[in-house]
């Protein structure tokens, strides 16, 4: 009975869509991202920087999927650290990128 | 600096989290998991504001474009490493219940973003943009 189960203040659906914006937001960073990286003639370590700013972004989509389909239920387990790193690490590594192209 | 390097600890061990008092009501732990999300926006919001300073302010001199863009991309780096630390914090807090910890951290990030802002100010009246 998912329906008796719910919680009045909806917080697993307000959960779920923080999720969602962040994978926004995160989306966002990452054609900013690949815009940076293919700037210029298009060499092979443009191609493989754009490669490693999909696979980022992936992650991060794939972080966010999974913690979405976990929230679907009435009382959502605790987020893992494991995620909250995942996201983290992302969005560290986006920014190292930006700093190395831009030196 | 211990407690630091505990926490540290803690990111990558969550069964010792587990360990520590009781679960708490699995509202407070969502609620965390939301303020934690609105950290990460800002860290992206900020990085993503690194990128586009690069990109799309090339008449800046190139000094003040790099700083810029430099500037906000190690402060969202700083937002995203200290979102999962505060949040670590936080639910280890309501395990053991005690009060949450209290953070500079957000005062620091507005005076920062506040500095940048007159920064720009400054640039644009002072016409420190390269004539083309």
């Amino acid at each position: 009975m998912p329906g008796r189960d719910r919680d009045a203040g909806l917080q697993p659906e307000r959960t779920r869509l923080a999720w969602r914006r962040t994978t926004l937001a995160s989306s966002v960073v990452a054609v900013l991202a690949l815009r940076q990286a293919l700037r210029g003639s298009g060499s092979s370590a443009e191609v493989a920087g754009a490669a490693v700013i999909v696979l980022l972004w992936l992650a991060f989509l794939w972080v966010a999927h999974r913690r979405i389909g976990a929230l679907a239920t009435g009382r959502p387990q605790v987020l893992g650290a494991r995620s909250a790193l995942a996201v983290v690490a992302c969005t560290v590594a986006l920014a190292a990128f930006a700093v190395a192209v831009i030196l | 600096m211990i407690d630091f390097v505990k926490d540290v600890r803690l990111w990558f061990a969550p069964s010792r989290l587990e360990d520590e008092g009781d679960t708490p009501d699995y509202r407070f732990s969502l609620a965390n998991e939301r303020t934690f999300l609105a950290w990460i926006r800002t860290a992206l919001a900020l990085v993503g504001g690194g990128f586009a300073v690069d990109q799309f302010l090339p008449d800046l001199r190139w000094g003040v474009r790099v700083g810029m863009a430099l500037a906000l991309l190690v402060v969202g780096a700083a937002c995203a490493l200290r979102a999962v630390n505060h949040w670590v914090r936080c639910e280890r807090a309501m395990r053991r219940h005690e009060d949450l910890p209290l953070s500079r951290f957000p005062v620091v990030l507005s005076l920062g973003v506040g500095l940048v802002a007159v920064a720009m100010v400054v640039v644009v009246l002072l016409g420190w943009t390269s004539q083309r």
